[in-house]
């Protein structure tokens, strides 16, 4: 540090910006790759692979929208926590309450007729994921308990819930004692739209909704209000408990309308391994789209062809899938680390 | 019931490690969330370690490094570069997954050397474990059980007895005065991040090697999280870490136990437990907050001279 000089910079113009930002992403692909060199991979390969495997084929095409779709909708639930510096790292455990209660109207009420049965489940669904986001909110508002913690532990106990279902009463007993809930019903399956499932036109629509919402909406305004000072909402007036019931039921609605769509669409029951890392995932996803809901469908499909190109290459060429969650953690170190050189400027000592 | 305290003793190990690892890096001033992170890569690169050289010392410093290498990194971008703690912590709980699953891969199934298991199979210390009741709980247990009261006793007194450990929390409390008596102040924060990263390293490496010693997709299961939580219950003090790490080691363990004893509730609802149980703690720590019992007063913020 002796020998370098660290300031404050002034507002960086745009363009700047953007540069710095996209040095930041192809530094990380180039810090991965050196990775992927140390254990004996060629990087240009593995790259030329996760694409090959993302677009090479129109089923491949396909397998991508459908690893965009949970991924777009819980990053817009995590967006709205995070506005709110409301750290809900819970995505996963809303995830498994909106299948949960998904798969309950699927399996107990599925004589109904599907355009009754499919909005019903995503109800459900959205009510069930609100609800399990809303009780760490809820003690966060009340009585200032750590969110992260709190939200995190709420993953597990939804998955051990959904485990005592699939092993305990929920235990189909025509699996021939294989522990596996029932299959749903044909009505509770979501329809393909374009050949895909119509989860990709809710996430669509769920990106317009949650940017009107956040940019154009009183609620929304407030959410970011109490995101940067709780005691600048308190003096404006603002009702910060209510700020954070509507932000919470939203952040664990859309999370928990993930569950609904991954359990009818992909799974078509309940089981385990459902939320597939999703809610981690969004984490970064939502950060790289430093909060915006446009930005953010660009890195989710971006993240979906990593997803479905490491899926590929497992298959393929026998590297772990593992590989996505390391390029990953390296993509968002770097952004992460790129922020300092936006608001600081280094030079050599007597030479400001 | 004592072969179930004994069990539990054993099953805290990891936590106390975590813990007071967490403990230390937070007292310095930083909240790293990337526990659960570095404790996968330190079980990972222990088992690793341990399996290709049969040879514990280089399991335990493989975990270490491993360790302290994810906590480096959090350093130099929250110290050094001054990113969001929390989402920087985040990442490495993310990488440290990715990164675990990534090695572990090829070696899911494999059992650790014999050389290795030998070295932490149960000896008991003589005249001590023929204390009445105690004795068998506590002192026949495996090596790194005893490190765990060692490294509790050395840093209660580390934390509180020495100068260092004064700048130290100093640094944590209040940078900006640290700073202006002469602390070097980047210096405290990157070596207590780095011990702190070792010993979840040291954590984890405990669930891979000894509690099952055969590699696992995920062996840490929340307990870097249940970490966190156990700083804030614990108010920061090192002994008491160790306590309440006692009573969430036999938690995590009460499920496997109560199916043993016939009891018929289901395991999956029985292990819900430390879960909730950790979820009441950050509920009563909150609640306690309110009356001093205060996290370091520059926790997790972000310290740059030119500001003061």
């Amino acid at each position: 540090m002796s020998l370098l000089r660290v300031s404050k910079r002034a507002e960086l113009p745009q363009g700047r910006v953007a540069l710095i930002r996209t040095a930041a992403v192809l530094l990380s692909l180039a810090a991965a790759a050196a990775a992927l060199a140390a254990f004996g991979l060629n990087p240009l390969d593995i790259y030329g692979a996760i694409v090959e495997g993302a677009f090479g084929t129109g089923m491949r095409a396909r397998q991508t929208v459908i690893k965009a779709v949970p991924l777009i909708i819980t990053s817009l639930g995590i967006l709205v926590a995070f506005k709110m510096k409301f750290w809900n790292i819970g995505g996963e455990g809303q995830i498994m309450a909106g299948a949960f209660a998904a798969a309950y109207v699927a399996l107990y009420h599925g004589d109904l007729p599907r355009p009754l049965l499919l909005p019903l489940m995503a109800l459900a669904g959205m009510a069930m994921g609100g609800v399990w986001a809303l009780i760490p909110g809820l003690f966060k508002a009340k009585l200032g308990t750590n969110e992260t913690i709190f939200t995190l532990m709420m993953n597990y106990i939804a998955i051990k819930f959904v485990e005592y279902l699939q092993f305990g009463p929920w235990k189909d007993p025509e699996a021939g004692g294989f522990p596996k809930i029932a299959i749903f019903p044909e009505n509770a399956v979501l329809p393909n739209i374009l050949g895909v499932h119509a989860g990709w036109v809710v996430a669509l629509a769920a990106v317009a909704a949650v940017h009107l919402f956040m940019n154009h909406t009183k609620k929304g305004f407030e959410i970011s209000v109490v995101g940067e000072s709780a005691e600048t909402a308190r003096y404006a007036g603002m009702n910060i408990t209510g700020v954070i019931v509507a932000a919470m039921l939203a952040s664990g609605g859309l999370c928990g309308l993930t569950g609904m769509i991954q359990a009818s669409a992909i799974d078509k029951t309940l089981g385990v391994g459902l939320s597939a890392n999703y809610g981690f995932t969004a984490i970064i996803t939502a950060w790289l789209a430093r909060l915006n809901a446009v930005a953010l469908l660009f890195v989710c499909v971006a993240f979906a062809v990593l997803l479905q190109g490491s899926a590929y290459i497992q298959l393929a060429m026998k590297v772990p899938a593992a590989v996505a969650g390391v390029v990953q953690g390296i993509i968002l170190f770097f952004v992460l680390g790129s922020e300092f050189f936006l608001q600081y400027k280094v030079s050599r000592k007597g030479r400001v | 019931m004592e072969s179930f305290l004994i069990a539990a003793v054993a099953a805290s190990t990891p936590l106390i490690f975590a813990t007071l690892g967490e403990l230390v890096t937070e007292k310095s001033g930083s909240l790293n969330l990337g526990v659960e992170g570095m404790m996968l890569m330190g079980a990972v690169v222990g088992f690793m370690a341990g399996f290709n050289t049969g040879s514990p010392a280089a399991a335990l410093l493989g975990a270490m490094a491993a360790g302290a290498g994810g906590a480096l990194l959090f350093a130099f971008l929250t110290v050094s570069l001054r990113a969001n703690q929390v989402v920087t912590g985040l990442t490495l709980t993310i990488f440290g997954k990715g990164f675990a699953s990534f090695l572990g891969q090829p070696m899911l199934g494999l059992v650790e050397p014999k050389s290795v298991a030998a070295f932490f199979s149960k000896k008991g210390i003589p005249f001590l474990e023929d204390i009445p009741f105690f004795g068998p709980i506590f002192f026949k247990q495996d090596v790194m059980v005893y490190a765990g009261y060692a490294l509790t006793a050395l840093l209660a007194v580390y934390m509180f007895k020495t100068k260092l450990g004064l700048n130290m929390r100093a640094t944590g409390e209040n940078t900006a005065a640290a700073d202006a008596s002469g602390v070097n102040v980047t210096a405290h924060k990157y070596a207590h991040v780095i011990f702190g990263g070792a010993l979840c390293g040291l954590g984890g490496a405990y669930l891979a090697l000894v509690e099952v010693p055969v590699w696992q997709s995920d062996v840490v299961v929340g307990r870097g999280w249940i970490a966190v939580a156990l700083v804030i219950f614990a108010s920061w003090r090192p002994v008491k870490a160790f306590a309440v790490s006692l009573v969430f080691g036999g938690l995590s363990i009460l499920g496997l136990r109560m199916q043993s004893l016939g009891l018929h509730i289901s395991q999956y609802l029985v292990d819900m437990l430390p879960y909730l149980a950790t979820i009441a703690i950050v509920v009563v720590s909150a609640y306690r907050n309110r009356k001093g019992d205060l996290p370091p007063g520059d926790l997790s913020v972000p310290y740059f001279r030119e500001e003061r």
